[in-house]
């Protein structure tokens, strides 16, 4: 079980406020991400969930009891931190061992459980040795053994991959999403990278500034963003945003068009505009064209094969199904 | 690109480094020296540097005249017993300013370091009569207590450096493994601060070992350490170069020999966290 509330919480530091009233609610057995640019509470929140942090007001429950007031160690959570923070001076099988020692279980049981999470997490041969001894990808996953030895009801996830290099996160995600389908264990996870978040989550919690932007599965944002913060913050490349009389066309302040909903064609289209520079994918071309008279620049995604050179003179024709208009306040309009 | 430095340079740089080497340590070698020689040799004119007729006796004389066992027990009871008790308040103390600091945690690290610009001799009067009234004159609890209070603002100030050096992660990452705050200061933080710990210990037992301003206000027979032992030499007898020479080389070999051994690690540890 692992059923987290948060009732009306916030959390000051001195005279900042940095999470104004927030209330949130975290199913059983969901995979939830916090995502937001640096410095928009997402890691407080998470410490606060943890514990590590005490709130300033307001109630966290964990699976209908009142944990406001309860000690990190008690509250039944496992955390994986962003800089691993192994034991340096213990084994790897020490490491695992140690919240296990902790809770005072027997021996026996002891190196059940860890031979079991070293199985998992391919870990066996590395058991004697030091976390030092280790590249990054092994001791995360030595922190992440740690933390499901313990069987918590959650787990909290700070950032686990921005340590690792980019190779390296890609197979850590995918080994992060499999545990969550094995373990079905609530999953409470912070990133920046909006490309973790939409790919592992089965629920984004979009925050700026302690405040939340929007909550929804990672299709709901993509599709619907509540507003110009969250429809430029997921997805990638950004989406478009085009003012002025453009937008006032379809009685909008702002319209927002992804790059992948954009046409483009040598010969004719809606707008029209210069080929600045182009990014090349090999799957994908990411152009950013100019002189279109509506953005500084508009970013497109064209398949691989379409061959522009820098200056050529193209036309853009964007997907009237899949435009986002957005009111003065920055409010998507229905 | 490498700096590249000629052999001669080399070579001079070394001869240099010696020099001023041999330069620091020349009167601890003179004291050693003296201490073989005959009072009369001792103050010779021009003085002798190796050719002289060495010999033990003031050795035999010193060992004679006063019990330097009893000495040096004292002396290892004093500077050990004085830097256990201080590491023991000194770490928790250390935690605390170092992983939950508050506004105030600047000001009371100075604070506590400002003690130690304090002229000693200003509060020996009430610490004197202190120690009447409590009995503790001339013994050596009294004396673990004094140089604990003396040293403490130093054990703290290099415990809290290196204490500052551990991640507060890793103490997080306890506390959510189940550690209590007490199981997270023995099983974690101890065992990493180790060598920080370490040189702590050795370079307060180092101080503790040489203080001479309290040992010798504060006792008389019984409590008596090393640096008294010393002292008793300087009499109004006269000056007994070659004996208080003697005196001194026995007071300070344990103490040489200790930071001989130990150099590797008093080096390691204060230079801790210095470079990444």
């Amino acid at each position: 079980m692992g059923r987290i509330q948060l009732k009306s919480v916030t959390k000051s530091f001195g005279d900042v406020q940095v999470i104004p009233p927030l209330d949130l609610t975290i199913e059983d057995g969901e995979f939830t991400v916090f995502v937001g640019p640096s410095g928009c509470g997402k890691s407080t929140l998470l410490r606060l969930i943890a514990g590590l942090e005490d709130i300033t007001s307001g109630s966290i429950d964990i699976d209908g009891a009142d944990a406001t007031n309860v000690p990190p160690a008690k509250r039944g959570l496992a955390m994986v931190f962003q800089s691993y923070a192994l034991y340096p001076h213990m084994s790897v099988r020490k490491n695992i061992a140690f919240p296990l020692r902790m809770a005072k279980l027997d021996q026996a049981e002891i190196d059940k459980r860890v031979e079991g999470a070293a199985q998992v997490l391919n870990l066996t041969d590395y058991l004697d040795r030091r976390p030092g001894q280790l590249s990054g990808g092994q001791r995360q996953r030595v922190a992440i053994g740690r933390a499901i030895v313990r069987e918590p009801a959650a787990f909290l996830f700070d950032e686990p991959l921005s340590n690792l290099d980019a190779a390296l996160r890609v197979g850590m995600r995918l080994e992060i999403s499999e545990l969550h389908e094995r373990l079905a264990t609530t999953m409470i996870y912070v990133t920046h990278d909006q490309v973790e978040a939409m790919t592992m989550a089965d629920k984004i919690v979009v925050l700026q500034a302690g405040v939340i932007e929007q909550v929804g599965s990672p299709l709901d944002l993509y599709r619907t963003p509540r507003n110009l913060f969250v429809a430029g913050f997921i997805g990638s490349p950004k989406m478009n945003f085009i003012e002025g009389e453009e937008a006032a066309k379809h009685g909008a302040h702002t319209i927002g068009i992804r790059p992948e909903h954009i046409a483009v064609s040598e010969s004719d289209g809606t707008w029209s505009g210069v080929v600045g520079v182009s990014e090349h994918l090999g799957s994908d071309t990411f152009f950013h064209i100019h002189e279109t008279g509506l953005a500084e620049t508009i970013t497109v995604r064209a398949d691989g094969e379409v061959g522009f050179r820098h200056g050529d003179h193209i036309y853009l024709t964007p997907r009237a199904d899949v435009l986002h208009r957005f009111d003065a306040q920055g409010l998507r309009i229905e | 690109m490498a700096r590249t430095v000629t052999i001669q340079r080399k070579s001079l740089n070394t001869a240099l480094a010696w020099a001023v080497g041999l330069l620091i340590f020349f009167p601890i070698l003179w004291t050693i020296l003296t201490s073989f020689k005959t009072e009369a040799q001792a103050i010779a004119s021009p003085p002798l540097f190796l050719n002289f007729d060495w010999t033990l006796e003031n050795y035999a004389v010193v060992q004679e005249r006063s019990n330097y066992m009893r000495f040096l027990w004292n002396s290892v009871i004093i500077a050990g017993g004085s830097t256990l008790l201080g590491v023991i308040i000194a770490v928790p103390a250390a935690w605390a300013m170092a992983f939950v600091p508050s506004k105030r945690t600047k000001d009371i690290l100075l604070w506590m370091l400002s003690t130690k610009m304090l002229p000693a001799v200003g509060v020996l009067y009430p610490i004197y009569l202190l120690f009447i009234r409590l009995g503790l004159l001339d013994t050596r609890g009294g004396l673990v207590v004094v140089l604990m209070l003396i040293n403490l603002p130093i054990i703290v100030w290099m415990l809290y450096t290196y204490f500052r050096e551990i991640p507060g992660e890793i103490l997080e990452a306890a506390r959510m493994d189940g550690a209590t705050l007490k199981e997270e200061i023995l099983h974690i933080l101890t065992p990493m601060a180790v060598p920080g710990i370490a040189s702590t210990v050795l370079l307060n037992f180092i101080l503790a070992w040489n203080e001479a301003f309290w040992t010798l206000n504060l006792t008389a027979v019984d409590a008596a350490p090393l640096t008294a032992f010393i002292a008793s030499y300087s009499s109004p007898e006269g000056l007994f170069f070659a004996k208080l020479s003697a005196a001194s080389t026995m007071a300070i070999a344990p103490i040489l020999i200790l930071g001989w051994f130990s150099q590797k690690q008093l080096v390691r540890g204060l230079t801790f966290g210095a470079v990444k």
